[in-house]
């Protein structure tokens, strides 16, 4: 073991332990970050502080929680919404913080795809970002169930028989998901060790590895500009604060993060207190009841763009039922975000607007998740069946066409 | 600047998602119903406009409706036990210390005339079904003698219902012999199994219903159950506006006691989180007063 001389103070006492010094300098203010980005770079410590929140206000719930079929609606809708001393707040927290959450990963995500922050070098930090969105996806789904309410019910039932689509071993696979032939206590049980247990370890793990990724590539910024890292950190080291392109993360990039960070607040407070309805369902204050249908099932928010593909493939094609071409296209939807680095031919990275053809692309994706989104809820009857349909292709046609469109695009500006 | 301009496009993309998912997908799964009436003008059996004379009622009511129901007001207890009173009667007939109050006059005249046309009844017990309504139609008594009995029951009833105490003695003589309410210790006086046989259909608690469906919803529900769910067994109880109310404002006490404390603390949240975001501002400005 080295020699350690007696500290002079508390700092240097855990400098020789721990290396704070140095830890430090690498993690915060020696940490590089471009100067030309606007607020939208400040989503992912939004994100980071949402985790947080729903995190703790996850484990106060767990304390009074009962994953039992005949406990849970309880538990929750009495023990903590009424009778715990401001048990509704956590709840309401954690409700609210789960759907706000998906809002800001949809823009964090765009941001992502505006910009094409995704390739040249990115391409982890986006194959991570995604493996978080996945993650939270089914955190998401998990944690829905858990009050037990009549769309707590539904929306698993539902989404648990998708699986029975995929051919040969559909049947027994949503028996082994479900440990039983229909929703019920061995489901409850199971999803409840998966959303508090198994799924933030693995959310941990992956915002981890998310935050390794972008240490080399380092984040784009507004003009997706490429510059020397060291040169512009020397300048910034030797005083030339105003000249140089880029800023340490502490405490300049985390100044102006707080501060949409706190704007941001505002909002979710509001919405925490006085606007939850879209958060917390309705529905779901009726105890799950499996002998009785609601008139209408949706998913939460964040899943009706994925719900709707699904179920926008409502008759046969050629011999393949609306099912199973539903159950492809859903398949198709959800993986397919994963490979947009490769989907991608085009070398600029640039903002969207500043690219002659990708900016239409985005525009129309965007625009087409929406339809997809409004669709989703509404009662698929009618002339609501054909739209969705169409935006389901929509999408679909979207991202076959991506890598046509955007090598046509690299021919255009000559490989810039 | 074009922070802001990012954040309009932002803001604009959101609310129209928000307004196509939420308020507008809301109106085209529940549309709008026809207005709640609390005149109940649909039933016109007996001329209400009569002055009714108590006296008189109370010789009536003595008669007529003391071996079923109790009046505990009036000293006139309960002839069975509820569970007996439900084997009986299917449904335990409820206490009629609070009907003059709680009811409509006009709903109340005409329930006594003719009971299935008033709770808008006749799918479940009109002369094709093979069923007959447990209460008797009145319908032999003078519009003069109904309303004496209108008046006598008025005359008896407590003026007003005050307080979590009050509305829950309107909820339990309203709603009491078929609903449960467990967050508040109240069980249906008609035993379940009475009720699944005599409604067909188990009467839900109504713990969280004040969640579930919400005021809106209950508003014109509790008014008129038909108009909102065709054909259900549950009966049109004939409220006033005001005793209504104070089902609902009971429902909320129970369903969601926090109410008054979440706003309270969220008012208090929020101005924090404004000071917050002032400070921060402040911090932002000096720290990048630097770099720029
Ligand atoms: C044979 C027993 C019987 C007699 C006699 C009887 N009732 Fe009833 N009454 C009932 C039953 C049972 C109910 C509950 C019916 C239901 O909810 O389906 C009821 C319900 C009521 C209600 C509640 C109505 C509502 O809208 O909820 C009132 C008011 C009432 N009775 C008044 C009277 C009056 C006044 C008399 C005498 C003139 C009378 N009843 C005589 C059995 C009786
Ligand atoms: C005579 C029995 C009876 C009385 C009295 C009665 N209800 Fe009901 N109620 C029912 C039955 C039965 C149902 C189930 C209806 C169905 O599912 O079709 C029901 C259903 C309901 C529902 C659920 C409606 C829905 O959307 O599913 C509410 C809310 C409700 N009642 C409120 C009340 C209130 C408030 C009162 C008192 C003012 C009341 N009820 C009095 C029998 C009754
Ligand atoms: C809770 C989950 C997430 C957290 C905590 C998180 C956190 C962060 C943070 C702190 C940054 C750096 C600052 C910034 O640019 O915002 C970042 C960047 C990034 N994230 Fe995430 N993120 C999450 C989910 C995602 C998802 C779902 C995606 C999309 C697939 C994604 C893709 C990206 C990309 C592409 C960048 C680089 C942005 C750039 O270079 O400009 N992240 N993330």
């Amino acid at each position: 073991m080295a020699e350690f001389k007696k500290a002079n103070s508390m700092g240097e006492w855990f400098d020789q332990r721990l290396g704070v010094v140095n830890f430090s300098k690498v993690m915060m203010t020696e940490y590089w970050i471009p100067k030309e980005i606007n607020f939208l770079w400040a989503m992912g410590m939004i994100l980071a502080v949402m985790f947080k929140l729903l995190l703790i206000s996850g484990i106060f719930l767990l304390m009074y929680y009962k994953p039992d079929v005949n406990m849970a609606f309880d538990s929750v809708n009495y023990t903590i919404m009424q009778d715990v001393a401001y048990g509704w707040l956590f709840r309401h927290i954690h409700a609210v913080g789960a759907s706000v959450i998906f809002l800001i990963i949809y823009i964090h995500m765009f941001t992502g795809i505006y910009y094409g922050s995704y390739k040249k070098g990115r391409e982890m930090i986006w194959i991570s970002g995604m493996l978080l969105f996945m993650l939270f996806s089914a955190e998401g789904f998990s944690g829905y169930m858990l009050p037990w309410g009549q769309m707590s019910y539904w929306a698993a039932y539902v989404i648990t028989e998708i699986f029975g689509g995929i051919p040969v071993i559909g049947g027994d696979l949503v028996v082994w998901i479900r440990g039983n032939f229909y929703v019920a206590d061995a489901t409850l049980t199971r999803f409840f060790m998966l959303h508090v247990l198994l799924i933030p370890l693995a959310i941990l793990g992956a915002i981890a590895f998310h935050f390794y990724a972008l240490r080399f590539p380092h984040v784009n910024n507004e003009s997706g500009e490429f510059f020397d890292y060291e040169e512009e950190a020397e300048k910034f080291k030797a005083g030339d604060k105003k000249g140089a392109k880029v800023i340490p993360f502490w405490p300049v990039f985390l100044s102006k993060d707080v501060f949409v960070l706190g704007v941001f607040l505002i909002f979710f407070f509001y919405l925490v207190f006085f606007h939850y309805g879209f958060a917390m369902d309705p529905i779901n204050f009726d105890k799950a009841d499996g002998l009785k249908t609601p008139a209408h099932i949706y998913p939460e928010w964040y899943f009706l763009w994925s719900y709707e593909v699904l179920r926008g493939w409502f008759f046969e094609i050629a011999g393949v039922s609306g099912k199973d071409l539903g159950l492809m296209a859903f398949g198709f939807a959800n993986a397919i975000f994963l490979v947009m680095p490769w989907l991608d031919r085009s070398p600029m990275v640039k903002p969207a607007n500043q690219r002659p053809y990708f900016k239409y692309w985005f525009w129309l994706m965007i625009a087409d998740l929406m339809v997809l989104t409004e669709f989703g809820k509404l009662p698929p009857t009618g002339p609501n069946a054909w739209v969705g349909f169409g935006a389901s292709l929509t999408f679909l046609v979207l991202f076959i066409a991506l890598p046509f469109i955007t090598k046509a695009e690299a021919k255009k500006v000559g490989g810039k | 600047m074009k922070e802001f301009k990012i954040l309009a496009v932002i803001i604009a993309l959101v609310g129209i998602t928000y307004y196509g998912i939420e308020p507008y997908a809301h109106s085209v799964m529940h549309p709008e119903v026809a207005a709640a009436d609390f005149t109940f003008k649909d039933v016109k059996n007996v001329d209400t406009s009569l002055a009714g004379n108590a006296e008189n009622g109370k010789v009536l009511v003595e008669a007529n409706c003391i071996a079923c129901h109790a009046i505990e007001s009036a000293s006139h207890p309960q002839m069975m036990p509820n569970a007996d009173a439900a084997a009986a009667y299917g449904v335990t007939p409820p206490d009629l210390s609070h009907a003059g109050r709680i009811y409509d006059k006009n709903y109340l005249a005409n329930f006594i005339f003719d009971p299935v046309s008033a709770m808008h009844l006749q799918h479940k017990f009109g002369p094709d079904t093979g069923k007959t309504f447990p209460m008797p139609s009145y319908n032999w008594m003078t519009p003069q003698e109904i309303m004496d009995v209108v008046a006598y029951l008025q005359s008896i009833a407590p003026k007003v219902a005050e307080g979590k105490e009050g509305h829950k003695v309107t909820f339990e003589a309203a709603c009491g012999r078929c609903h449960s309410m467990k967050y508040a210790g109240i069980e249906a006086t008609t035993p379940t199994e009475n009720l699944k046989t005599y409604m067909g259909a188990t009467p839900p608690d109504l713990s969280q219903h004040i969640k579930s469906r919400g005021e809106h919803y209950l508003h014109s529900f509790i008014n008129d159950p038909q108009v909102l769910l065709h054909g259900t067994a549950m009966p049109r109880v004939g409220l006033t506006e005001e005793a209504q109310e104070e089902v609902i404002t009971y429902m909320e006490e129970i369903g969601d006691s926090k109410k008054a404390e979440r706003e309270t603390v969220g008012l208090w949240v929020m101005l924090y989180s404004v000071v917050f975001a002032l400070f921060a501002f402040l911090w932002k400005r000096k720290i990048w007063e630097e770099v720029h």
